[in-house]
């Protein structure tokens, strides 16, 4: 499969904090790649580099390049918004804004300056059944969206991700906050997404990342251990560590 | 057995102690209010607010409804200024100036502003903006309740906006905004209720004042609301009624005193309930 985008000799400092350690791995296109790793490894600090929301805070630092398309996307030039808008990203807990379930759906297509009404209520209708949420909400839709389940709040971003066609959608352990039921629907969601989008996805679940992801990487102190298809990594990884890692009996 | 008994008994002696003293607090409160309501509820009467000042001599005759109006513009005006000013350097605080350390600064600078005694900020205002100008004025009494409002709303402002998850703007920044558009889209309106709470607070906090407003826009019997002449103020009236030898002015007095009363405990019920309508919508 092709590479979406190639990570290469990326490092990352919070102000003197090494964070990230040299890593390098490919993000395939159409496919789910896991991010797996002990507590503090640096799944979330790599996750956040992809749509350079490290950009935020003072005395962050990137060192390396995760390239797209043969072009850095950490170098000085590059719109972050744009980047932004190319690289979705959904939290561990649900974000929905303080606004009606319509409005927040409609919030990345508004930026983009889609005002025309009827366009707005098409693409909004198409993510919110993209994220498998439609029929749940499309009685509601102009009511406040902070009425809706937890599940149901985060099936609403990302449907608020999907509207603005992403190219990547980056999770940072999206279901952990949620009920088995819900957190189901998710995966089931992801797995489906990935016909149209590129999924990198943070996870402290084991079975979870076998059973929804083409690839994993497993990170450690800020370094990446392995990279591989997910079977290869969940049946006969080459790292000692890997193995002790996916079988439980360590971190 | 007898350290636990020891805390018991701590705990029994603190407990009295506060209760005594809140207990306190809220009779002297509900000694002025029934004072206010009982004195001033029997002296209302309709021309309070329709009619000018008239002699204390002149029985049946004589309000103050100029002073209402005046104090209403002065208190508006400085709301104008002071809010949004007080709303903006509070959003600089908390959007841009987190960890800096100027903005600690002058954090702790409007913590400060905010105790400052409204007299003083009177007679600043009488310094800068009365002696220079030649005489009382309406601008000058307006600034000085501006500047009594600007740090109570930087600081609500600051705190309220402290209070939304800084994941609600990592959401919004993640589809790509642009942070004043984070801000305004997602920050302020997530925080409207208490920057609205805020704002009615301190409008309240001002209605009443006495003491910026002496050395400022001082007072008018006239019924003329032009802010570069003194300009006429409910309680700077109600000082001066209150002072008088005269039956009528005093009476005057306490009806004036209980509309300002209702009023500012209405403003502050207002601002409170929207907080709390918040919670449920
Ligand atoms: N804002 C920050 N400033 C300084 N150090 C940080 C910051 N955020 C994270 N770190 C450090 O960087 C390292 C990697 O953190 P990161 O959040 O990426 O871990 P993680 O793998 O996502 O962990 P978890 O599974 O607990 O979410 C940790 O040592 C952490 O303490
Ligand atoms: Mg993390």
């Amino acid at each position: 499969m092709e590479d979406l985008l190639e990570v290469k000799n990326l490092s990352f400092f919070y102000g003197a904090d090494q964070a990230l350690k040299d890593v390098t791995l490919p993000i395939r296109k159409n496919s789910i790649t896991s991010l797996i790793g002990p507590s503090g490894c640096g799944k979330t600090t790599l996750l956040r580099c992809f749509n350079r929301m490290h950009d935020l805070y003072p005395k962050n630092r990137y060192a390396g390049e995760i390239l797209m398309a043969g072009r850095n996307i950490l170098s000085d030039g590059v719109d972050v918004l744009k980047l932004r808008n190319a690289m979705g990203m959904v939290f561990q807990k649900p974000t929905p804004f303080p606004m009606s379930v319509f409005d927040n759906v409609a919030y990345g297509l508004r930026l983009k300056s889609v005002r025309n009404m009827s366009a707005l209520r098409e693409k909004v209708e198409k993510a919110l059944r993209q994220a498998a949420v439609w029929d749940e909400v499309k009685d509601r839709l102009h009511r406040n969206a902070a009425g809706l389940s937890g599940g149901q709040q985060q099936r609403l971003v990302i449907a608020r991700t999907l509207a603005v066609e992403p190219k990547v959608i980056l999770f940072d352990e999206s279901t952990s906050a949620l009920d088995p039921i819900s957190a189901k629907k998710i995966e089931e969601l992801m797995a489906e997404l990935k016909k149209e989008v590129t999924i990198v996805a943070v996870t402290h679940n084991m079975q979870q990342a076998a059973r929804i992801s083409d690839y994993t990487a497993l990170m450690y102190l800020g370094s990446l251990v392995e990279f591989d298809e997910t079977g290869v990594i969940f049946t006969k990884p080459k790292h000692k560590m890997t193995e002790d890692y996916v079988t439980g009996r360590f971190g | 057995m007898d350290h636990l008994k020891s805390r018991k008994l701590k705990n029994l002696v603190a407990m009295t102690l506060a209760t005594l003293c809140a207990a306190a607090g809220l009779a002297l409160l509900f000694v002025i209010l029934y004072d206010v309501l009982v004195e001033g509820l029997g002296a209302l009467k309709l021309r309070l607010f329709t009619q000018d000042p008239a002699p204390p001599n002149l029985a049946d005759a004589g309000g103050l409804r100029g002073a209402f109006l005046g104090q209403g513009l002065l208190t508006l005006v400085a709301a104008a200024v002071g809010v949004p000013a007080g709303v903006m350097g509070g959003t600089f605080l908390a959007e841009y100036g987190r960890n800096s350390r100027i903005c600690r600064l002058i954090s702790a600078l409007s913590d400060m502003a905010v105790s400052i005694p409204s007299i003083v900020i009177g007679a600043f205002a009488y310094a800068v903006l009365v002696k220079p100008m030649g005489g009382f004025n309406g601008w000058a009494g307006a600034a000085a309740l501006a500047i009594i409002i600007l740090p109570i709303i930087l600081r609500t402002t600051e705190e309220m906006l402290n209070i939304v998850p800084w994941e609600l703007r990592e959401a919004a920044f993640a589809l790509g905004a642009p942070q004043h558009k984070v801000i305004i889209g997602i920050v302020w309106r997530s925080a409207k209720s208490g920057l609205f709470t805020g704002a009615l607070l301190a409008i309240a906090r001002v209605a009443g004042e006495t003491a910026p407003l002496l050395f400022t826009s001082f007072n008018s019997n006239f019924f003329k609301l032009n802010l570069s002449e003194a300009v006429p103020s409910i309680t700077v009236s109600i000082y001066q009624y209150a002072a008088s030898p005269y039956e009528s002015w005093t009476e005057m007095a306490w009806a004036a005193a209980f509309v300002v009363t209702v009023f500012v405990l209405l403003l502050n019920l207002v601002g409170r309930a929207a907080l709390k309508f918040k919670k449920v919508g």
